[in-house]
């Protein structure tokens, strides 16, 4: 699909809707947002950046396969449950370690949840997407 | 005390270095087995003295399952024989196998698999058992497909997983049983019951399916099949896997039980009968045989069946028998799969009639052999003696003996032609053409086939060092109370000697009679017919009929078919449930606000609009439409996450129908018939109805708020968030969200693949 609408347009909706996906993911433990809906934000602006290009700028532009990023996704998740594990409490119970900062380990798993979605959504859409 | 503990953690945690150095074809691979084999000889001793080492840690206490282990005089001769062993062909197969790309995945395979052997034998609970004992299989299968490429590797490494595995089905069936009879998984306490569980009305249930799982595990006829095909794996697996180890777990299960079983009428058929039938098909079908490998693997059998037999017999001079031929098989058919293995390297064909005259261009591998095959034919001094002697003299003991004997005849003669014609034939003779000129190997191939050869020599010689510290106590374990035997080669003039002089004389005869005794056995179609392997193929054939058959039928590939079918299921379900439960009940509507009610004719008229467009772009602007003013009615509702993700849902579903709009054969015209149009028109209106009646008696209900008063109590107390929905999903529900995104991850994939055939199919053309 060689629009050239789409072309121009998705090059300033790329950059929007990734940094729009990014402070919803931030902002999700306290107001409506998180990283589901970040990564559907920002799946939404890279297909729209792919769908003009193709399938090689896709990959090029992620530098890796979006399977990939499922995989990257699902270990944060796992690798945020595992403090926990250390210090003998069930899986998955988050930690806060800086006592004046918001940072704890829920933001690492809803970087997972975010990449998850990212990666689902861009690795069924990449068969989609012609060959350029 | 952690020692058993510590020692089975170490050897899994150590494969990937084995992996490591294994990769490099370093002779050092060698040295984990050995170090466990040093640190269970040193136990030797302690168990010698009739001492028992029990150690238990907690591990699912809620199901009454603990990691417990129990090193007795059984469980020690087993980890003695996996790591003694384990050394000699880890070794082995780092010269045998040099420089194969390979090497780093197979030594982690052999590694895990030694260390799950270990803890197989080592468990004193039964769950432990079997997650062990499903582990060898697995690793076995990784072992026999070690050349996935191959088409006979795949199939071979198919059978014995599923043959295996499913025996271990059954035997966890049975462990279950048995675990509920006994109120325990311990083996320790389940021993200390043995009468009450004998007793039980449950005993030949349970009988039963641990023996299918040892039959299935130790080749016994009919399940034999899968180790026979199982020699497409490299020769150390054969050798360790195949004839030493992982095949005498179903021996290892089936002693472990005798204290318990042991005068049980049904325990007693059922293993001298399969045990006596194996030995019988074994001797034959290693009569039909060439390969040397697959005739080492079919007098495996044979013996496999030999040891079933002698535990059948109750007995403690049977208990002596078992353990005395455990360990001698172990010895000298390790050493003969290690010698075949040299022959196929050097030479380049293992095909016994078509090789002779080795001794000349490898002297020291041909004196190993001679040693082995020996030991093997059940010549004194070799300690193969004493165990054959042994065997007849339990049969002789036993009831109904006269039959068991004449099968130990017969096995035993076939030992003698085996040994023959694997460690005489291929030696001795005139000398032939081989597509590579063979020289004796290295140390590191060498080393293992002499000291196996020397220790049946050196036992047979000197019974009491093996007889005292291990066969006694281990014999004490099979038979429930300690024993006092002891071992000697020369029991006088008796029948059990004048049995062995028949043997060899029948042993030697069919040997020299071997061509025509071979062809005109292989040349009976019927066994290849009718046989179980062949069993097995059909048995795979119907799967994959019933698999095709039943895909056909419920998956069309219509997806209208798919989407009609699944609505109708569904809402069927529904209402019949609303209905015969009485729910069928309206809310009060007073309160409903003045924005909503415009918001749901919003939605009623896009409704309308999907079901009257007559082409794909309209339809998926319409359902677009639906979807926002859905997001429109939670935002107003108060739920504006739900509300955010909608429309975020909704923007991605356009983009995505854009990309796919282009690849998808779309009709621009609806094709349906009129009737065709007219029964969606009813399935549609049905689930709609349905829908809106479960929705009505679900508002119908009091609202329940005592969950979600507590989430904001909580929220921001225990888990620093003020938004309740966020913070459900990443943290009082965390692990249900990480089963979803790995679902959705899955999905992904799996799609993908499914795309990427589709592609490959018709995508090409489209370019």
């Amino acid at each position: 699909m060689n629009s050239i609408i789409l072309q121009t347009t998705s090059r300033l909706i790329l950059p929007a809707a990734l940094i729009f996906s990014i402070y919803v993911l931030l902002r999700g433990h306290n107001e409506p947002g998180g990283g589901f809906i970040g990564g559907l934000i920002a799946a939404a602006g890279i297909a729209v950046h792919a769908i003009p290009r193709g399938r090689t700028s896709l990959v090029s532009m992620l530098r890796v396969w979006p399977k990939t990023l499922i995989g990257a996704g699902i270990l944060l998740a796992v690798l945020s449950g595992l403090p926990s594990l250390l210090l003998a409490e069930p899986f998955l119970t988050h930690q806060w370690p800086f006592p004046s900062l918001p940072v704890g380990t829920t933001l690492v798993f809803d970087l997972g949840v975010y990449l998850v979605v990212i990666g689902s959504v861009l690795t069924f859409l990449s068969y989609y997407l012609e060959e350029h | 005390m952690m020692l058993i503990f510590a020692i089975i953690v170490f050897a899994f945690v150590a494969a990937p270095l084995v992996g490591l150095m294994g990769g490099r074809s370093s002779p050092l691979v060698a040295a984990l087995p050995f170090l466990l084999f040093v640190v269970f000889c040193a136990l030797l001793p302690q168990i010698a003295a009739g001492e028992i080492v029990l150690e238990a840690h907690r591990w699912i206490p809620s199901l009454g399952i603990e990691a417990a282990f129990r090193l007795d005089g059984l469980s020690l001769t087993f980890a003695l024989l996996i790591s003694g062993i384990g050394s000699a062909v880890f070794l082995y197969a780092s010269a045998y196998l040099r420089g194969e790309n390979r090497l780093p995945r197979f030594y982690v395979a052999l590694t895990l698999f030694m260390a799950s052997m270990l803890g197989a034998v080592l468990a004193d609970d039964l769950m432990l058992l079997a997650v062990f004992w499903e582990l060898t299989s697995f690793t076995s299968f990784l072992l026999i497909g070690y050349s996935p490429e191959e088409a006979a590797s795949r199939r071979s490494a198919q059978q014995g997983f599923l043959v295996t595995v499913g025996g271990g089905l059954a035997m966890l069936a049975g462990i279950i049983l048995l675990g509920s009879v006994a109120g325990t998984f311990s083996i320790t306490e389940i021993l200390d019951r043995g009468e009450m569980i004998a007793a039980h009305p449950l005993a030949p249930t349970i009988i039963v399916l641990l023996a299918t799982g040892a039959f299935a595990k130790s080749a016994q006829a009919p399940l034999h099949s899968w180790l026979a095909n199982a020699m497409v794996a490299p020769t150390p697996v054969s050798a360790y896997l195949h004839s030493a180890t992982m095949v005498k777990l179903g021996i290892y299960l089936l002693s472990r039980f005798d204290p318990v079983f042991s005068d049980h009428a049904l325990w007693i058929a059922l293993l001298t009968g399969f045990g006596a039938v194996t030995m019988l098909a074994g001797s034959v079908l290693a009569m039909r045989e060439t390969d040397l490998k697959r005739v080492l693997a079919y007098s495996t059998i044979v013996s496999l069946g030999t040891l079933t037999m002698l535990i059948g017999i109750p007995g403690a001079l049977a208990a002596v028998a078992v353990v005395t031929f455990l360990i001698v098989h172990a010895l000298y058919k390790a050493c003969l799969f290690l010698v075949a293995g040299i022959i196929d390297h050097e030479t380049g064909m293992r095909d016994s009639s078509a090789l002779g005259g080795m001794r000349h261009f490898m002297p020291v591998t041909a004196a190993v052999a001679l040693l082995g095959g020996l030991s093997m034919a059940g010549l004194p001094p070799f300690i193969g003696f004493a165990a054959k002697e042994l065997v007849y003299e339990t049969g002789l003991a036993a009831s109904a003996g006269w039959a068991l004997v004449a099968a130990a005849f017969v096995a035993n003669a076939a030992m003698v032609v085996v040994a023959g014609v694997v460690a005489v034939r291929c030696f001795s003779g005139d000398l032939t053409a081989t597509p590579k000129t063979p020289h004796d190997p290295g140390f590191a191939m060498l080393a293992g086939p002499i000291v196996l050869a020397a220790l049946g020599l050196l036992f047979g010689i000197a019974p009491w060092l093996v007889g005292d510290s291990l066969i006694t106590p281990a014999a004490s374990a099979i038979a429930g109370e300690p024993l006092e035997y002891s071992l000697s080669l020369w029991h006088g003039f008796t029948p059990m000697l004048g049995l062995s002089v028949l043997t060899l004389a029948l042993g030697v005869f069919a040997y020299l009679r071997w061509d025509g005794l071979r062809s005109t056995l292989a040349n009976i179609r019927q066994i290849d017919l009718w046989g179980p392997d062949r069993f097995y193929d059909h048995v795979m054939d119907g799967l994959q009929r019933l698999a095709l058959w039943q895909t056909r039928l419920i998956q069309p590939g219509s997806l209208r078919a798919y989407v009609a079918r699944t609505l109708l299921i569904m809402s069927l379900a529904a209402l019949v449930t609303l209905i015969l439960r009485g729910g069928l009940e309206l809310p009060s509507f007073a309160g409903s606000l003045m924005p909503d009610l415009a918001i749901a004719a919003l939605l009623v008229v896009s409704s309308i609009a999907v079901a009257r467009s007559r082409n794909f772009v309209t339809g998926i602007v319409a359902a677009g439409v639906v979807g926002f003013v859905v997001a429109l009615l939670f935002l107003f509702q108060g739920a504006p996450d739900l509300a955010f993700t909608q429309f975020s849902v909704e923007a991605l579903a356009i983009v995505i129908m854009l990309a796919i709009v282009g690849y998808m054969p779309f009709r621009e015209r609806d094709s349906r018939s009129a009737t065709e149009r007219r029964l969606d028109a009813y399935i549609a209106a049905f689930v709609g109805v349905t829908a809106s009646l479960v929705l009505l008696a679900v508002l119908a209900q009091p609202f329940d708020a005592r969950l979600s008063d507590w989430f904001r109590v909580a929220s921001v107390s225990e888990a620093h968030g003020r938004n309740l929905v966020n913070v459900i999903l990443v943290d009082f529900r965390a692990l249900d969200t990480m089963g979803e995104i790995t679902v959705l991850g899955l999905a992904a994939v799996a799609a993908a693949a499914v795309l990427a055939g589709l592609r490959r199919a018709t995508g090409e053309k489209r370019k």
